[in-house]
């Protein structure tokens, strides 16, 4: 067993974890943050993305311990004070998921790349959320829905400044 | 599934990595970005006893210059690759490579060192630093140090000219400035995909006519190769559509690629031949 300090969603954690232990299992099994799937076992689908030091991860692609010492963001810390993130209402007002499974993993890969690239283009977003794959709605309303939070999450971030 | 148990070391320096490395057992992994090596532990192709994360040791993290070349740190995240200002300017060749492996959240872990040591035939990276004579700085058991060319470094499918105990730090490459075109061309049919083939080309221009051409095949056979016939038809040749079609059309030479569920070797062969063709009307400016 080794030692662990995370913050996970803005709490600490002190954790033993042994090695071999997955990012995604620990996060599901340890602090009970279900909202993290599994989709598969080939690093492919990206249902279990999170942000690690705020940059989108494969959570089942990289070991628990490597995450001591960071900041680990899942779909369950980005909400703020009840109100949906801008982009979990855009997936609900554009209805980009069917069954819901690969949503989360898509969220947070839709948050990495408007981080990086505010203001992209139809083909920015298909690449953006490449590693990640939807069997329900061939992607047409997850991509407006991507479009409608980067109009959104831009003209607040303008009004901000 | 998870991985089996290991036990895990997590170095924050070369010195350190090469200690751990030697006292690991006879079983040990090197982990870089972990992008290959989890998926391959997961599924238990790979049992290792004791990993050595390279993930804390900053020292071999970062692109810098040394005179005429680019010094390229194995643990060079892809991500920091494309975000590099060096490699914006000399290197862009390994960026437009780097830009299709995989996705944004496997290229923020992934690293330019560890796509190289993993050596799959139709990783993006190897045929790259095959073109550009790329030089291996490895680190052996008591730290002494080897270089090892591009063209010795890939031995096989997987295997590379690492010996066990030795740690990749860092590889070389030149500098393209002035005069180099570059194009790295990849087929293949789905999003996060590997290539069914690609082609790396770089070409130098003087006066109208080709001075130097380099040409990486990547999954032609179980290393990268370079096109060598089309390099000899292309050097001293002007810039023309009907010289680099003609060149194109022997990118295949001597090549045995494998037949496999994505390709035949007959179509991969006309692949390398498009794709050359496209690589280096676009290296050129045609
Ligand atoms: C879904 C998915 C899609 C992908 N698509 C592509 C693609 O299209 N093109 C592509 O090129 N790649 C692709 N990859 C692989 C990706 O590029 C990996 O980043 C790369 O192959 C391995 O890099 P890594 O740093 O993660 O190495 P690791 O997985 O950590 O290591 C890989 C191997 O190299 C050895 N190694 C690593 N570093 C060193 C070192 N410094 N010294 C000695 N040995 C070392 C390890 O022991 C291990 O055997 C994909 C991966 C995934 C998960
Ligand atoms: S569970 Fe499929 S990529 Fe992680
Ligand atoms: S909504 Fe079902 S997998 Fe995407």
């Amino acid at each position: 067993m080794t030692q662990i300090n995370v913050r996970v969603d803005g709490a600490s954690y002190s954790d033993d974890v042994e090695p071999r232990t997955l990012l995604v299992h620990y996060l599901r099994e340890q602090l009970g943050k279900v909202g993290t799937v599994v989709g598969c076992d080939t690093s492919n689908c990206g249902a279990c993305t999170v942000h690690l030091d705020g940059e989108s991860v494969k959570s089942c692609t990289v070991l628990a311990v490597q995450a001591d010492g960071s900041e680990v963001t899942t779909i369950e810390g980005i909400a703020e004070g009840g109100e949906l993130h801008p982009m979990q209402k855009a997936f609900h007002e554009k209805h980009g998921l069917q069954c819901g499974y690969c949503t989360p993993g898509m969220i947070m890969a839709s948050i990495d790349l408007l981080k990086n690239n505010p203001n992209p283009s139809e083909h920015e977003i298909r690449e953006g959320i490449e590693g990640n794959l939807c069997r329900c709605t061939g992607y047409v309303n997850i991509v407006r829905a991507v479009q409608q939070a980067a109009g959104k999450m831009s003209s607040t971030a303008g009004a901000q400044a | 599934m998870i991985p089996a148990s290991f036990a895990y070391a997590r170095p924050t320096t070369v010195d350190e990595a090469l200690q751990a490395i030697a006292a690991g057992g006879d079983d040990v992994k090197i982990m870089a970005g972990g992008q290959s090596l989890i998926p391959v532990m997961r599924l238990r192709l790979a049992a290792p006893e004791t990993v050595v994360d390279l993930t804390k040791v900053a020292e071999l993290r970062g692109v810098r210059e040394d005179g005429d070349s680019l010094v390229i740190g194995a643990m060079t995240t892809h991500t920091d690759i494309l975000r590099d200002p060096l490699i914006a300017q000399y290197g862009k060749l390994i960026a437009e490579a780097t830009e299709t492996v995989a996705d944004p959240a496997v290229r923020h872990r992934g690293t330019f060192g560890g796509a190289l040591a993993h050596a799959d035939p139709a990783g993006d990276l190897p045929a790259v630093a095959l073109a550009l004579d790329a030089e291996f700085v490895i680190a052996g058991p008591g730290g002494a140090r080897r270089s090892v060319p591009a063209s010795a470094f890939f031995v096989d499918y997987l295997t590379t000219a690492l010996d066990e105990g030795e740690l990749l730090l860092e590889v070389r490459v030149p500098k393209l400035g002035e005069g180099w075109g570059v194009r790295y061309e990849k087929f293949n049919r789905v999003a996060q995909a590997w290539s069914i083939v690609a082609v790396a080309a770089a070409v130098r221009m003087e006066g109208g006519r080709i001075a130097e051409a380099r040409i990486g095949l990547t999954n032609m056979g179980s290393t990268p190769l370079r096109a060598t016939a089309t390099e000899q038809a292309l050097v001293g040749a002007d810039v023309s559509l009907e010289t680099v079609t003609a060149a194109a059309a022997q990118a295949a030479e001597g090549t045995e690629p494998s037949s496999d569920l994505n390709a035949q070797a007959d179509y991969r062969q006309h692949l390398a031949r498009v794709l050359t063709g496209r690589a280096v009307r676009a290296a050129t400016g045609l």
